[in-house]
């Protein structure tokens, strides 16, 4: 198939970018998105010209590396990453434009590229459990209902991949935060630092200058993972829980 | 026998000392058992309740939820108004008896009116530094931008507030000073009860005008579709929002609306229509 590609192309930080045309032509329907620019790639690599830069690591979906707003949604039009995109999702001769995530607090790198460490960061202000638990085997003296196991899983997809600030009108990354609050808040190793947990994640968040919810509902839409947005509901809750206790 | 807190405490500090952390600082959930700094600084921030109503502001969270509460509280008002002036159908006697019983009790009707006032104002305050924030978090606008699943109710938030807010404006300015129109200045006198203001025969004045008439049934569709939005979200910010609860939400919060819209926009309606006369 052949199609009309409208990328982002900008040297860095400093420049300005703006979008390019690209032909892409006799691409199979069952390349992958990213084996579809790889394509591209190599087209511009044999004539000369500079690559088109664009993140990705496992390219099988579980690591949250590949970005990329693809007209106009993070992730396409796909129900998983871009790396699960696959072309015959498009019709032949079809305008593509891609972007990328476009938030302040994920400065953009070079063309496609985005730098998503404050995402890292928000995780390293608490995203974990540092109480002891001991070894392996008392894992399974410390019993977890059900119903709570799979609240915590379903949280625990998130691939961090940050496709639900990058879609939310107001960049906010509540989804992700929600996600991991959540998830670590709904078992009972992450109960001693709950309250510690979403009080400096939700610090760090602020700080990182992300956008705040307004219950657009487009994180939902796009996330690969399909966090459900009730876990904002659940951050809300844990944190303004937690406020009050650290102070009453 | 050995203090079992005091064996705790001596157990815990070789801990701390075979996993201490590089900077030296605790990262073990009993802090109380242990002298070294805690790894987390809010923990050891001094409490007091100034500090957490400032704290709670300066979070993203905390500024939703003022929206939130101020909402509910502005919420509270529009229904209650709305009972109010539906005595419109019960006759001028019923009306102006309920204008006369408010008018009568002017502390407490004060004490109303500051409350609200404040709750417009910190409504207004903080949605705008939200809207600000907001707009700042994406510096860079999307060439080409879609929306999955958001709603024009949501869209549109901040748009059919300040609508709202100039139509609140006209509003007082019509009804309540009674500045915009000559007419309700001679209401008092010529009305069908001489001894209190004529509510009613304002009102039926006022709404005689079809375009003054349409201007208010748009306006309270404006504040539908804001509440549309808002009372569903009002779930969400406080965290009360779960699986199930997030099914009917939505619908709950659109059924309000529609009772809100209808309610008020029956008033001028019935009067075009020559129902209220
Ligand atoms: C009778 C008047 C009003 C009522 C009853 C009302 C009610 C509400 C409610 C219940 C919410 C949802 C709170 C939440 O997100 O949890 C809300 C949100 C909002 N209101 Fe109002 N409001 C009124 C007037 C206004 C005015 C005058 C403005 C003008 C600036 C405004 C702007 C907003 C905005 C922008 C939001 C969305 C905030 C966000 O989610 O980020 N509202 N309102
Ligand atoms: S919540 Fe979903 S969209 Fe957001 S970072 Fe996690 S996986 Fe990506
Ligand atoms: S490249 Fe790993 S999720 Fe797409």
């Amino acid at each position: 198939m052949n199609l009309h590609l409208k990328v982002w192309r900008q040297k860095n930080s400093e420049t300005k970018g703006h979008l390019v045309d690209y032909e892409a032509r006799n691409i199979p329907e069952d390349c992958s998105f990213l084996e579809m620019l790889d394509l591209v790639n190599e087209d511009l690599l044999s004539r000369g010209d500079e690559p088109i830069a664009f993140d990705h690591d496992c390219r099988e979906g579980i690591c949250g590396m590949c970005s990329l707003t693809i007209n106009g949604i993070p992730h396409g039009p796909s129900e998983t990453t871009t790396c699960q995109l696959y072309m015959r999702k498009f019709k032949d001769g079809a305008t593509i434009y891609i972007e990328p995530f476009r938030v302040g607090a994920f400065p953009l790198l070079r063309d496609l590229a985005v730098n998503r460490s404050a995402f890292d960061r928000i995780q390293q202000a608490g995203g974990f459990i540092s109480a002891r638990v001991g070894a392996a085997q008392d894992a399974n003296s410390i019993l977890v209902p059900k119903t709570d196991s799979d609240h915590a899983m379903e949280a625990a997809a998130c691939i961090g991949c940050g496709a639900c600030a990058a879609a939310c009108p107001n960049a906010s990354a509540m989804l992700f935060v929600g996600a991991k609050v959540t998830h670590l808040g709904s078992l009972p190793q992450g109960q001693p630092e709950r309250e510690r947990r979403v009080l400096a994640m939700v610090k760090k968040m602020d700080e990182e200058g992300f956008g705040n919810c307004s219950n657009y509902l487009e994180c939902e839409a796009v996330c690969p993972a399909e966090i459900p947005v009730t876990v904002i509901g659940q951050l809300n809750r844990d944190y303004s829980l937690a406020l009050l206790k650290d102070n009453l | 026998m050995l203090d079992p807190q005091h064996a705790r405490k001596a157990f815990h500090a070789e801990l701390c000392k075979k996993f201490a952390h590089p900077s030296n600082q605790c990262s073990h959930s009993i802090p109380r058992f242990c002298s070294a700094p805690s790894l987390n600084p809010i923990l050891t921030t001094p409490k007091s309740s100034v500090n957490l109503l400032l704290k709670f502001w300066s979070s993203s969270i905390g500024k939703k939820w003022l929206v939130a509460l101020t909402g509910l509280a502005l919420l509270g008002f529009v229904v209650a108004h709305l009972v109010g002036n539906l005595q419109m159908f019960a006759g001028a006697a019923k009306i102006n008896a309920y204008a006369e019983f408010l008018h009568a009790n002017d502390k407490p009707l004060w004490v109303a009116r500051l409350g609200l006032i404040l709750c417009f104002v910190g409504h207004i305050v903080a949605t705008l530094t939200l809207v600000k924030m907001n707009r700042a978090a994406r510096p860079k606008a999307y060439a080409i931008s879609r929306n999955v699943q958001a709603k024009i109710s949501t869209r549109t938030m901040a748009l059919s507030g300040l609508t709202v807010l100039s139509f609140i404006v006209f509003h007082l300015l019509h009804y309540t000073l009674r500045v915009t129109d000559p007419r309700f200045k001679t209401v008092a006198e010529g009305g069908q009860l001489d001894t209190v203001f004529d509510v009613y025969r304002m009102v039926v004045l006022g709404f005689g005008n079809p375009l003054l008439s349409g201007f208010y049934i748009v306006s309270v569709g404006l504040l539908a579709l804001h509440l549309s939005h808002g009372i569903s979200s009002v779930f969400q910010t406080f965290g009360l929002e779960s699986k199930r609860s997030a099914q009917w939400m939505p619908t709950a919060g659109k059924l309000l609306s529609v009772v809100i819209f209808a309610g008020y926009a029956s008033i001028p309606t019935a009067v075009l229509l020559g129902f209220l006369k």
